[in-house]
C-alpha cells in the first residue's frame, strides 16, 4: 500500500490546497485546521515551507502503542487507521507522535489522523507531496 | 456569512477600547467584500472631516465564499484616501482572507485613535489592543519578525504592518500583508499610522461543516482544474506580470523617464525573462491559490572589501518594474530590486513612490527644484541616489520631501511642474500609456486605479477606436468588477470566474442567485460607491488631466483632450442613468 511523503518541499508555494482538500474530503469541513496535513513556515514566509505529515511508521508505531483502547490500528504499509467507535478521546496519541502529525479535534473529541488517501497530493500543484510505495 | 444570511462585523474603537460584534442581516443584499465594505464606509465615514481624522473608519472585508475556492483569496480595504481625499479602495492577498474567515468575521471596522502606539490582535472572539511603543519606528520587515515571535498562531495567522512612512503619514504609505502582499495604493498605511496602529494580527480556529459536500467539491475540482490545467492562468504562473515589460514596451505604451517617452531603450535588460533568469529563486501563493504568481527575486551586493555580501529577497511585479525601473530610467534588474527593497522596508506604495521621484527628477532637471530642496542630484538612471531619496521621502527629511509625501499632485501645485505630474485625481498613474481607455478609465474609475475598469485592456483590444464603444466597455467592466470584488476574487482569475462559474460556486454553497440578481447586486454596489464619491465632493468632469498625457504619444497616437473630455462626460451620463434606476 502506498503512503504519503513530502518529497519536494523546496517547490512548495504555500497555497495550502493540500490542507483545504484534505479537510474537505476527509472531514467534510471548510476549515484547514481539520486537515491531517499541515504546512508551516520555518522562520516566517522568507524561510522554507515544511510539511507536518504522518511519517507512516511501519513496525514500531508510537501512537498505536499508547492507545489504551486499540482505536488506532496499524495500517498495512505504514501508519494507522482510526476506529472512531473505540476512541475515548484521551489524546495520548497526540503526545506520542514525535513529529506532531496527529491533531485533536475538540469539537468531535477525536484525533485527526492521516490515512494516506493521497487527496492532498492530487491537489498539490508542484508535486511536493506524493503517494509512494517506498517507506524510508 | 458562509451558509448564513447575515454579515458578522467586528467594530473596534481605538479611542475608547470598546469592541462590538454585530450580526447585520440588513447587508445580505451586498453579498460581501466591496459591497459590504462600501455600505459600512458610507454609514461610518465623516465626509466633513479630513481623511486622517481619528473619527474616520478603516474597513476590511471578505466575501461570502472566501477561502473555500481557488483564487478567492483577497481582502478589500476601504477608507477615505488621504492621497486623493476620495474613496480609498485597496486589495491584498496573502493569508488575510482565510484568517478573517477563520476568526469568524466578514468585516472589521476600525475607528478612533489609540492613545499610544498599539497593535491589534484579533484571535477569534478575543480582541486585544496591545502596546506597540517599542516597535514604533521599526521597518516593515523587522516589525513582522518581532510580531511573529511574540504572537501565537504560527502557520495560520496573518500579519499586517506599516513601516516608518505609515507612522509619518506619508499619504501613499502602504500596509504590508504577510511579507509579500500589500494594501498598496491610496494610503491605507497613513490611515493606520494616524490611528497609532503599527500592526494587526488575525488568527482564529472557527470551523464550518460543508453542507452539500458533493456539490461543493465538484465545483471546487472543476475550478481547480481550469486554473491548473488550462492556459488561463499560465501568464501569472510562468513569468508573472513582468512579462508585460516587453509587451507594453513593444506597443509603445511603457511610461519612461516621467513619460517623456513611451518606449524604454533599456527595456530588454529588465524584462520578465531577465528577472527570471538573473534573480528568480521561488514562487509563492496566497492561501488557497494553486497558481503561485508571487515571484521572489534574490540578489546580493557587496558591502565591504573581501567577501562581504548581503543578500536580499523581494517580490517583483510589472508595476514595480515600471515605477522604479522604466519611469526612473533604471535599466538594471538588481538595481530595480534594490529600490523595491527600499519601498518595502519603509512601507510605501511602489507606484506612487516611483512617480513622485520621476516628477522630482524632471523638476530638478528643469530647475524647478534644486539640490537645496532635493538634497540629492536626482538623475534618471541613478538608482543609488533614488535609494537615498526613498529613505528621505519615507522619513519626510525636509520640507521638500514632506510636500512630496503629500503626493505628486501636491508637489506639482507647490513647486510648479503640475503639467508633468503623472497623477489622475491625485493618484499616481500605473504603468500604461495605452490611450483614451486608460486615461478616461483612471479618471472615472471608482478608486482611480487600473483595477477599476481595465482601461488599458480596452485600448489594447480595439483596433479602430470608437469613443462611445470604449466608454461602454469601461462602464460594463467597472460594473462587473463589483461582482468579482464583492466576492473578493483575485482579478488575475477574472477569466476563470466568468458569470457561469461564479453562479456555480455560489449555488454549491447555498447562495442560489440568478444572473439577473447578480447584476442587480453589482448595480447596488456601484451606486453605493458613486454615492460615497458624491458625498466626498468628487466629479470626474472637474478632474484636470496633466498636459503630459496629451504630449507623449500612446499606442493610439497623440491624445486629444477634447475627446477625453467627451468620453468622461458620456461616462458621467451613464452613471447618472444608473443612479436614476430603481434598486
Amino acid at each position: 500500500m502506498k503512503v504519503l511523503k513530502a518529497v519536494e518541499m523546496n517547490r512548495c508555494i504555500g497555497c495550502l490546497s493540500c490542507m483545504i482538500t484534505c479537510a474537505t474530503v476527509n472531514q467534510q469541513d471548510h476549515s484547514i485546521l481539520k486537515s491531517a496535513i499541515r504546512i508551516k513556515t520555518s522562520g516566517g514566509l522568507t524561510g522554507k515551507f515544511m510539511a507536518i505529515v504522518c511519517q507512516a511508521c511501519k513496525d514500531d508505531v508510537p501512537c498505536a502503542e499508547v492507545c489504551p483502547t486499540g482505536a488506532l490500528v496499524q495500517r498495512k504499509g505504514g501508519g494507522v487507521l482510526l476506529d472512531k467507535e473505540n476512541c475515548v478521546g484521551c489524546e495520548h496519541c497526540v503526545t506520542a507522535c514525535t513529529v506532531d502529525a496527529i491533531y485533536f479535534d475538540h469539537s468531535t473529541k477525536l484525533p485527526i489522523v492521516c490515512k494516506h488517501c493521497g487527496v492532498c497530493a492530487r491537489f498539490c500543484p508542484h508535486g511536493c507531496l506524493q503517494l509512494t510505495e517506498e517507506v524510508q | 456569512m458562509l451558509y448564513e444570511n447575515s454579515i458578522k462585523v467586528l467594530y473596534i474603537d481605538l479611542s475608547t477600547g470598546k469592541i462590538e460584534i454585530k450580526r447585520r442581516t440588513d447587508m445580505a443584499g451586498y453579498l460581501g467584500g466591496v459591497g459590504v465594505a462600501s455600505k459600512l464606509l458610507e454609514e461610518t465615514m465623516r465626509p466633513e472631516l479630513s481623511p486622517l481624522a481619528a473619527e474616520q473608519p478603516m474597513i476590511l472585508a471578505i466575501g461570502a465564499i472566501s477561502g473555500i475556492y481557488p483564487l478567492i483569496t483577497k481582502t478589500v480595504a476601504m477608507f477615505i484616501s488621504p492621497l486623493t481625499g476620495e474613496l480609498g479602495e485597496s486589495y491584498a492577498g496573502g493569508r488575510l482572507a482565510l484568517t478573517l474567515s477563520m476568526a469568524g468575521y466578514d468585516a472589521v471596522v476600525i475607528h478612533g485613535k489609540a492613545p499610544r502606539p498599539s497593535y491589534i490582535v484579533i484571535d477569534g472572539g478575543n480582541i486585544e489592543i496591545k502596546d506597540a511603543r517599542p516597535i514604533w519606528g521599526m521597518d516593515s520587515d523587522v516589525v513582522g519578525q518581532f510580531i511573529r515571535d511574540h504572537v501565537k498562531g504560527s502557520g495560520k495567522r496573518s500579519i499586517l504592518r506599516i513601516g516608518p512612512a505609515g507612522e509619518k503619514m506619508v499619504k501613499f504609505a502602504s500596509v504590508c500583508v504577510d511579507t509579500y502582499r500589500h494594501f498598496g495604493r491610496l494610503g491605507l498605511g497613513a490611515v493606520m499610522g494616524s490611528k497609532h496602529v503599527k500592526a494587526i494580527i488575525v488568527t482564529g480556529d472557527k470551523s464550518t461543516k460543508i453542507k452539500e459536500y458533493k456539490d461543493y467539491f465538484r465545483v471546487y475540482q472543476s475550478i481547480f482544474k481550469s486554473v491548473t490545467e488550462t492556459d488561463l492562468m499560465a501568464k501569472y504562473h510562468d513569468l508573472g506580470t513582468s512579462i508585460n515589460v516587453e509587451v507594453i514596451n513593444a506597443l509603445g505604451a511603457l511610461p519612461t523617464k516621467n513619460l517623456t517617452e513611451s518606449h524604454f531603450d533599456g527595456a530588454e535588460k529588465i524584462t520578465g525573462e531577465a528577472f527570471a533568469n538573473n534573480h528568480l529563486v521561488r514562487k509563492m501563493a496566497c492561501t488557497g491559490c494553486p497558481v503561485g504568481c508571487i515571484h521572489i527575486g534574490q540578489f546580493r551586493q557587496k558591502f565591504d572589501d573581501g567577501y562581504d555580501y548581503e543578500s536580499l529577497s523581494v517580490a517583483y511585479d510589472y508595476e514595480l518594474i515600471y515605477s522604479l525601473g522604466t519611469l526612473l530610467g533604471v535599466s538594471k534588474t538588481d538595481e530595480v530590486l534594490h529600490l523595491i527593497e527600499a519601498v518595502e522596508k519603509t512601507g510605501m506604495d511602489a507606484i506612487s513612490t516611483g512617480v513622485a521621484l520621476a516628477w522630482a527628477t524632471e523638476g530638478f532637471m528643469k530647475g524647478i527644484v534644486t539640490v537645496a530642496e532635493t538634497l540629492l542630484p536626482l538623475t534618471f538612471g541613478d538608482s543609488k541616489i533614488y535609494y537615498q531619496a526613498i529613505l528621505y521621502l519615507a522619513n519626510r527629511k525636509n520640507d521638500f520631501y514632506r510636500v512630496l509625501g503629500e503626493g505628486t499632485r501636491s508637489a506639482g501645485a507647490t513647486y510648479g511642474g503640475k503639467e508633468f505630474a503623472l497623477q489622475v485625481a491625485g493618484n499616481e498613474i500605473p504603468g500604461y500609456h495605452t490611450g483614451y481607455g486608460n486615461l478616461v478609465g483612471l479618471t472615472v474609475g471608482a478608486r482611480h486605479s487600473h483595477l477599476c475598469n481595465a482601461g488599458y485592456a480596452v485600448d489594447q483590444s480595439i483596433s479602430t477606436f470608437d469613443e462611445n464603444k470604449a466608454v461602454d466597455a469601461l462602464f460594463m467592466e467597472e460594473l462587473e468588477r463589483c461582482v468579482l470584488n464583492s466576492l473578493v476574487i483575485c482579478l488575475f482569475a477574472r477569466k476563470v470566474y466568468n458569470r457561469e462559474t461564479v453562479l456555480k460556486a455560489l449555488n454549491a454553497t447555498g447562495y442560489v442567485l440568478t444572473d439577473n440578481e447578480l447584476t442587480t447586486i453589482a448595480k447596488r454596489i456601484y451606486k453605493t460607491k458613486l454615492g460615497i464619491k458624491e458625498k466626498l465632493g468628487f466629479d470626474p468632469r472637474q478632474v484636470v488631466l496633466p498636459e503630459r498625457f496629451f504630449k507623449t504619444p500612446s499606442i493610439h497616437g497623440t491624445l486629444d483632450p477634447l475627446i477625453a473630455e467627451r468620453m468622461i462626460n458620456r461616462y458621467v451620463e451613464k452613471c447618472l442613468l444608473l443612479l436614476s434606476e430603481e434598486n
